[in-house]
């Protein structure tokens, strides 16, 4: 808006010529040397270190520190109840990303809104505030625990239910905008052509969703599995039974036991790391599959 | 626009039953999930009346560690905005090798969870750490005390302001910064007058997800923080630890102020999002 009448001159150049025009504009240098420089300090140093530190241990001293009962029982209780976590928000997360999409309905805009929820609350105050609820005196709590007597505090349940609030927006977040990009004259061709609306959704609609989908839910995963503050609250942290992964990383922290905590630390940065990958894997598929289409 | 969508959908007409009852499911799954949790926050820290409610915030402990977060945001996010800003400009407006891997580094915090960020803090500036030697014989001490708490803020927040801008910077290019450096503009003219203006809607919004963020932070501060009680509690901690000494109306109270934070921002993230999408 405040440059309009500059930019029709300089945008022919830049479309055909943009390798020739890339440093025309000054500070590179600066930018460049800037953000190097910061990342190395704030981001890179500490991982090195974390790196080397576990390197001191070796390969033997980190196997026996990570086969230990204590810390495969963690992994465990982490692994499954992110999954289970992940479960629940692959159809809430699609179900929000479809209704907040698709329809018009009073109250829209607050229900978008709130999707953002469990990320602008500190994971703290979504602990204690989890643990009101379900603890068994809590408002549901004396109900599931009462009357169904399914205990959900201070078991894997709780830990998930826990895992599943924090990560809720990443499945609406990743789906929404690719839902949002769909021309509905695909739908209306199929429509028109005699499909139903269950072929319509299973034949047109989810393979244009799914890599998206799939990201989400990648995304969900590796947050549940790295979530501290809201977990412990509600987990009642007993070792080989409700200890996650993370806790276990603090209490060997607390110990001075700094080598247990190093190995353990590695092997959850290597599982988010790997995580990362596929998601940037499938988004790459991703990319091949809107070229052919 | 959203309503020309919803008509067109071709079964929304001969089937109005199914929308509805999504609709609902999910207002109802929502409240029950999401919003729940909200409202028990303000039940709790009003549960013995408004007197007690006051009392637990102004608990002197809780003040001060109102006063360290807010301290620790203030160091914080002008420096995360600054790195923002410069490598979003990097990352938009020039070609360079191994500009892929520059994004992804940038992004590492996100992947990480704040407690393995804690330990690769205490790995390197602990008594253990990398640079324990180093510092202990300049006496420095920066693990278990408020430069720690700084330096891992700044390291769970850097991604956000940058993550903003860069797509939103990419989008619109760089013609017209090129046009104003053909018309003679200096570098820091073009940035001030040209750009800044581009972005300064995702500019905010990146900042206030940054200082969302430095004021929530529990895992990775509460590891290299040391908890000395009053002296590097800030304000996620002193929560947890008022409830673990059973104070609960004291900690929903803390919890209380960081929650109407939570909804400010909010608000203010829809208001800025439908401004930049204009």
């Amino acid at each position: 808006m405040t440059a309009i009448a500059l930019s029709p001159g300089a945008a022919r150049p830049n479309k055909t010529g943009r390798v020739k025009a890339r440093r025309v504009l000054p500070g590179f240098g600066l930018a460049l040397g800037g953000t190097l420089l910061y990342l190395a300090i704030i981001v890179l140093l500490p991982l090195a270190a974390l790196l080397l530190k576990s390197a001191e241990i070796g390969p033997d001293g980190f196997l026996r520190l990570l086969t230990s009962p204590r810390v495969l029982a963690s992994l465990q209780l982490t692994v499954s109840a992110a999954a289970l976590a992940t479960l629940f928000n692959a159809a809430y997360g699609l179900l929000m990303a479809w209704i907040l999409v698709r329809y018009e309905f009073p109250g829209k805009r607050i229900l978008d809104a709130l999707i953002d929820l469990p990320f602008a609350l500190p994971t703290a105050v979504a602990g204690i505030a989890l643990t009101a609820l379900y603890a068994n005196n809590g408002w549901y709590g004396q109900f599931i625990e009462g009357e169904a007597g399914i205990k959900v505090a201070y078991t894997i349940i709780g830990v998930a239910v826990a895992m599943a609030f924090t990560s809720v927006p990443f499945v609406v977040r990743t789906v929404q905008p690719v839902l949002e990009d769909i021309q509905p004259d695909i739908e209306e061709a199929a429509a028109t052509l005699g499909a139903y609306r269950g072929v319509i959704f299973r034949k047109v609609l989810f393979p244009a969703i799914f890599p998206a989908y799939l990201t989400g839910c990648a995304l969900a995963f590796a947050r549940s599995l790295g979530e501290f503050g809201a977990v412990i609250f509600i987990a009642g942290n007993l070792p080989f039974k409700t200890e996650i992964a993370a806790l276990l990383i603090f209490i060997r922290l607390e110990e001075y036991d700094y080598p247990a905590a190093a190995a353990l630390a590695v092997v959850l940065l290597a599982g988010a790391f790997c995580i990362l990958l596929v998601t940037n894997a499938i988004q790459a598929w991703h990319m091949r599959y809107k070229m052919k289409g | 626009m959203a309503a020309a969508v919803a008509t067109s959908f071709p079964s929304s007409g001969s089937n109005g039953r199914l929308p509805l009852l999504l609709i609902l499911l999910g207002v109802v799954l929502t409240a029950l999930f999401i919003v729940a949790p909200v409202v028990v926050i303000f039940a709790q820290a009003l549960s013995k009346g408004w007197s007690t409610y006051v009392a637990g915030i102004l608990q002197p402990d809780t003040l001060h560690a109102v006063l360290l977060t807010v301290l620790v945001t203030i160091a914080v996010v002008p420096v995360n905005l600054v790195f923002g800003v410069g490598a979003a400009w990097l990352i938009a407006k020039f070609e360079f090798p191994g500009k892929k891997l520059l994004l992804t580094v940038i992004e590492i915090p996100f992947s990480i969870s704040p407690i393995v960020a804690g330990v690769t803090y205490i790995l390197l500036y602990g008594g253990q750490g990398l640079l324990g030697d180093f510092l202990m014989e300049h006496d420095l001490q920066i693990m278990f005390a408020l430069p720690a708490i700084f330096l891992v803020t700044l390291f769970v927040t850097s991604p956000f302001v940058a993550r903003e801008l860069i797509p939103l910077m990419q989008a619109q290019g760089s013609e017209q910064e090129e046009a104003a450096t053909t018309l003679g503009a200096a570098g820091w003219q073009i940035f001030w007058r040209v750009t800044l203006p581009n972005i300064r809607w995702a500019l905010l919004y990146g900042t206030i997800l940054c200082a969302a963020r430095a004021i929530g932070e529990f895992g990775a501060v509460s590891v290299v923080s040391g908890n000395v009680r009053g002296e590097t509690n800030t304000l996620p901690l002193q929560i947890e630890l008022l409830y673990h000494d059973y104070n609960a109306v004291g900690a929903f109270a803390a919890a209380s102020t960081l929650t109407l934070l939570a909804l400010l921002t909010l608000a203010v993230k829809a208001w800025l999002e439908r401004r930049i999408r204009h």
